[in-house]
């Protein structure tokens, strides 16, 4: 027993142990510093978008985000470091955690806006659904890396991660929060599609797409079709169900141009928005910033989808690939739901803006993915 | 699978992004192709999603942005209508009657305190709540609305509100507000012509939505409520930011409304405030009228009430011993009393009798000291009779039983028509809201509501008694048409924001020989020897004044006791002596001003109400410069001054 025992924790000192011939300091030198930093520039922009949120006071919403995202930094570090060999072993441990959190979450959960998505960890409350997406990203990677492209033509051998997918996305339907359910399905989708799986498949899958639709409809609970209704006629009930997309609305059109000036949106300001720290903090920085602010961010979020995607293209092995594609899309459907949440153009789900957005779970799910993706990129020029 | 370093790859510093690593060949990795196609698939859609949201975003916020942004604009300001400043009232001179003085108010937002009773409490330490604000604190708390503030205690002193504000810290909450009070300087000299202001109740917010306004104030009596729509002004508006839950979090742009009228009074306020000391402490009413144009320079009722007590709410003991009060205080005597004229009718009487032909000036009359209709006796007011008398001396000693045989002779329809005409009979157009006409009914008025009509009622109105009933206004009206011979109207308004209120006046239909006979008679009643009225005459050198004195009885005396000798009205209990009336107007040659006084149950005119006319046209007089001057240039015609 040395000091090295006690001091460093014992799977820090297994993955130490996996690559005896790199130090931690060189491995530090491989991580890509360059999306680090545009993690950064976006955590930096919900910085002053909460500030800004909470009234001008950095106490309210901005200082507490700014801890997690440190947390979350380092834990983003640490997951780029494992190598896949570790995070392979550990994606049936975590795909199983995340489906029972999942379970429990519709045992225990807290109600919150009609919906059962919190779970109490210890003081904290804890979003399942987001970890679960992470989770699926993993597990499936790990699954298509365990049988290889060529067994992709096979449709016996898809069985089972399509399966590992629906499990979640059910289990997140249940919950109900059709947002995130659709994105746990599209992730998986997604995931199947760069696997490998054939096209004839695709085609066979997407086909009845359509003519499910109605189906859905009618098996989804009231407050959603209450929701879809309201998307589609927000003008009917302007003070009740309408509100949020008509105020995010006026607020996105307040800020014209060059937008109503830092801390100075009206709507924003004023409480007209709805939730503006969390799910519509973009209807904010487009208040105050205008047309200009917000399609730097626009900007912003697809630069780190490309650097997300660039880091899959350059991977050299099928699990970094899967595992990089994977963070990039959901990183991607993130942006995408919530940026068409508030502006009107899909009905309001509880889908926040990563990064930028007031909250932990979703934060610190999203840094761990980014993580993983950094690690795919530290480990890019590893052999299948 | 283990990790191995790389030596073929390129150093990392080269790697300034992602983007320097591609291309890659595909033998790279074993299937690194079709992965690379669908991810490069999967990036277009995702630049394509990304570039169609910024698209749909440059849609709403630039091309759709400027209508959005009036609605933000909407959502955020609330327009209110702001009170307008209550029109000020001042007199001839330009002295102040009516303005509006701040009002400093302790306010408390119910939502910004925990404890609403506890900081009522120790507001009560600081500056003393009595237990009229108390209630009136418990009753406002139960129906009190969201951000609508509640008040504590108005017209705070400087003392107070630095009281408030040095204890700030203390009381979560409270605020300083300033709101208008409705002044009065001149309290109750003047109450009953300004009349005072009171909340606007539910009748008047109905009637016209602005009286909801906090701050609005509604006349409630005198120039007041008849000049509501001159005094009211045009509400202004302010736009103020609120946020999503109304609370008002700033103003934004304020359009000050039209302010009221500033009116100008004709009354002269020292004449005024001078013939209430006259006055003294008897219940009267004196009105002084410019008789060329009908401006009427003062006008007083005595007793008054202070007007202030109402706007800040009255309390029950203060309004008992107001309805209590023998001597009527809230009662305008001088427009709304409405008294027999006694005597001081028998000039209408003998231009009634002189129009109508029925008598001629020169014509004698005799009294015996009484006269007999009908079984019924009617005494003159001297037990031993004037003797043969025309009419000139029928008016100098103001002979009774001469104006009964001349009523009997003329009839009531002539009376009642040269009453009305000379303003006695019938409504008068000066601006106050209690104004009573006057009457002077005929046997065929008084048929028509059901009463009977006795010989006799002729016989008492030819001496202004009986059913003859009008106000001191009308009697200055009256002595004011008499003394012009034109058909002057009294008014109390000089201009309305400057602008003169114009008048002009038609002739009397009497003819100038009868005016002059009548106003020869009143010369004499105060200037020549036996006159009724020698104590009314002036001290003023080149000056005289025309009168008519007047006695009316408020009870009948019996005539046993008549008979007696040992008859004296001042025997008698107050309530039942007889009013004294006086009327005149002065200078005689060239008349400016007339007056009219009635000392309710003063006795006799001559000796209660002439002397204190005369003191008041004294005043009027020596008040008036113009007057002198014009006494300077010597006798001017009377048209003339009509056109001044």
């Amino acid at each position: 027993m040395s000091l090295k025992d006690f001091t460093v924790p014992r799977t820090a000192r297994r993955l130490l142990r996996a690559e005896p011939n790199l130090r931690m300091f060189s491995r530090l030198w491989q991580i890509n510093w360059f999306f680090v930093l545009l993690i950064c520039c976006l955590a930096g922009v919900g910085y002053v978008a909460l500030y800004s949120a909470g009234g001008g006071r950095a106490e309210a919403f901005a200082q507490p985000q700014l801890i997690r995202f440190c947390f979350g930094l380092l834990m983003m570090l640490g997951v780029a470091l494992a190598s896949p060999r570790v995070l392979r072993m550990l994606s049936v441990p975590i795909y199983g955690l995340s489906i029972l959190l999942l379970a429990l979450v519709l045992k225990m959960g807290h109600v919150g806006k009609g919906a059962e998505r919190w779970i109490n960890l210890g003081g904290f409350q804890f979003q399942p659904s987001e970890f679960s997406k992470i989770a699926l990203v993993l597990m499936l990677s790990t699954w298509f890396y365990r049988i290889g492209r060529d067994r992709m033509g096979n449709p016996l051998r898809l069985i089972i991660p399509a399966l590992l997918t629906l499990l979640p996305v059910v289990l997140v339907l249940k919950e109900p929060n059709l947002g995130t359910a659709t994105i746990v399905g599209v992730i998986g989708a997604s995931l199947f599609f760069a696997a490998g799986m054939r096209w004839w498949q695709i085609i066979l899958l997407v086909s009845p797409l359509p003519f499910l639709g109605p189906f859905i409809y009618n098996h989804l609970h009231d407050y959603q079709k209450a929701r879809i209704d309201t998307f589609l006629h927000p003008e009917h009930d302007p003070l009740g169900a309408g509100y949020n997309i008509l105020q995010s609305r006026i607020a996105l059109g307040a800020g014209g141009r060059w937008g109503q000036g830092y801390l100075h949106g009206t709507q924003g300001q004023l409480s007209f928005l709805p939730e503006k720290q969390t799910d519509f903090i973009f209807t904010m920085i487009g208040e105050e910033w205008g047309y200009v602010g917000g399609v730097a961010v626009i900007g912003l979020l697809f630069l780190i989808m490309l650097s997300s995607m660039l880091i899959a293209l350059r991977c050299r092995n099928r699990f970094g690939r899967l595992v990089g594609l994977g963070i990039a899309m959901d990183f991607f459907l993130y942006c995408v739901v919530n940026l068409s949440m508030v502006m009107g153009v899909i009905p309001v789900g509880g889908v926040p803006l990563p990064l930028i957005s007031y909250g932990g779970s979703a934060m610190l799910t999203m840094m761990f993915g980014f993580g993983l993706l950094l690690s795919s990129w530290v480990h890019r020029d590893d052999p299948d | 699978m283990f990790f191995r370093r790389d030596e073929t790859r390129p150093p990392f510093r080269k790697r300034s992004g992602p983007a320097a690593d591609l291309p890659f060949s595909e033998e790279q990795a074993v299937g690194g192709g079709m992965f690379t196609r669908r991810a490069l698939l999967l990036l277009a859609a995702q630049a394509g999603v990304m570039g169609t949201l910024a698209h749909h975003l440059y849609e709403m916020q630039v091309v759709h942005g400027d209508e959005l942004k009036e609605q933000a604009r909407r959502n955020r300001t609330s327009r209110r209508q702001i009170a307008p400043a209550r029109g000020e009232i001042y007199d001839r001179c330009g002295v102040l009657l009516a303005g509006n003085r701040p009002n400093w108010r302790a306010l408390v937002m119910a939502e910004e305190t925990t404890d609403l009773q506890a900081v009522v409490d120790r507001f009560a330490t600081i500056v003393p709540l009595d237990d009229r604000d108390r209630a009136r604190i418990e009753r406002d708390r139960k129906h009190i609305r969201r951000y609508v503030p509640l008040t504590l205690k108005e017209f705070l002193t400087w003392d107070d509100v630095a009281r408030l504000g040095l204890n700030a810290p203390t009381l979560p909450g409270v605020l300083i507000d300033v709101g208008t009070t409705r002044e009065y300087p001149f309290k109750e000299l003047l109450a009953h012509i300004i009349g005072y202001v009171a909340p606007p109740n539910e009748t008047d917010v109905q009637r016209d939505g602005i009286m909801a306004l906090p701050g609005m104030k509604v006349g409630r009596a005198g120039l007041e409520q008849t000049q509501e729509v001159h005094l009211r002004g045009m509400p202004g508006t302010v736009e103020m930011e609120v946020n999503a839950y109304g609370r008002v979090m700033g103003e934004l742009e304020r359009v000050e409304g039209q302010p009221g009228a500033r009116l100008e009074l004709t009354l002269d306020t020292a004449l005024q405030s001078r013939i209430r000391e006259r006055i003294g402490d008897r219940v009267a009413s004196a009105v002084v009228m410019d008789c060329r144009n009908g401006e009427v320079m003062g006008l007083v009722s005595t007793p008054s009430f202070d007007p202030t007590l109402f706007d800040g709410g009255i309390s029950r003991t203060q309004w008992n011993a107001l309805i209590t009060d023998q001597g009527t205080p809230l009662v305008d005597k001088a427009v709304s009393g409405l008294y027999p004229p006694g005597s001081t009718f028998k000039p209408a009487v003998a231009l009634a009798a002189l129009k109508s032909h029925a008598i001629t000036a020169s014509e004698r009359f005799s009294c015996p000291g009484y006269y007999d209709m009908g079984g019924v006796r009617f005494h003159c007011w001297s037990r031993y009779g004037h003797g043969a008398i025309n009419l000139h001396q029928a008016l100098k000693y103001s002979c009774d039983v001469y104006f009964y045989q001349v009523a009997r002779r003329c009839g009531m329809e002539a009376i009642h028509e040269a009453a009305a005409t000379l303003g006695l009979d019938g409504s008068l157009p000066i601006e106050l809201p209690h104004m009573r006409a006057g009457s002077v009914p005929t046997p065929e008025m008084r048929r028509k509501h059901g009463h009977h009509w006795n010989g006799g009622d002729t016989v008492n109105a030819g001496i202004g008694q009986g059913l003859v009933q009008t106000t001191p206004l009308a009697l200055a009206t009256y002595a004011s048409r008499l003394a012009t011979g034109r058909l002057v109207q009294p008014h109390l308004l000089r201009s309305v924001s400057n602008q003169p209120v114009a008048q002009g006046f038609e002739p009397l239909p009497f003819a100038n020989e009868f005016l002059a006979a009548a106003r020869s008679g009143m010369f004499a009643v105060v200037n020549e020897p036996q006159g009724t009225a020698p104590a009314a005459r002036l001290n003023l050198p080149g000056v005289q004044m025309a009168g008519k004195t007047g006695s009316a009885q408020v009870r009948n005396v019996p005539r046993a006791l008549r008979e007696s000798g040992h008859f004296n009205s001042m025997n008698l209990p107050w309530q039942y002596r007889p009013h004294a009336l006086f009327i005149c107007f002065a200078p005689y040659d060239n008349p400016r001003y007339a007056v009219s006084v009635v000392v309710e149950h003063g006795n006799a005119g001559a000796t209660e109400a002439a002397p204190l006319a005369a003191q008041i046209m004294t005043d009027t007089l020596v008040r008036d410069p113009a007057s002198r001057t014009s006494l300077s240039r010597g006798v001017v015609a009377r048209a003339d001054g009509l056109d001044e």
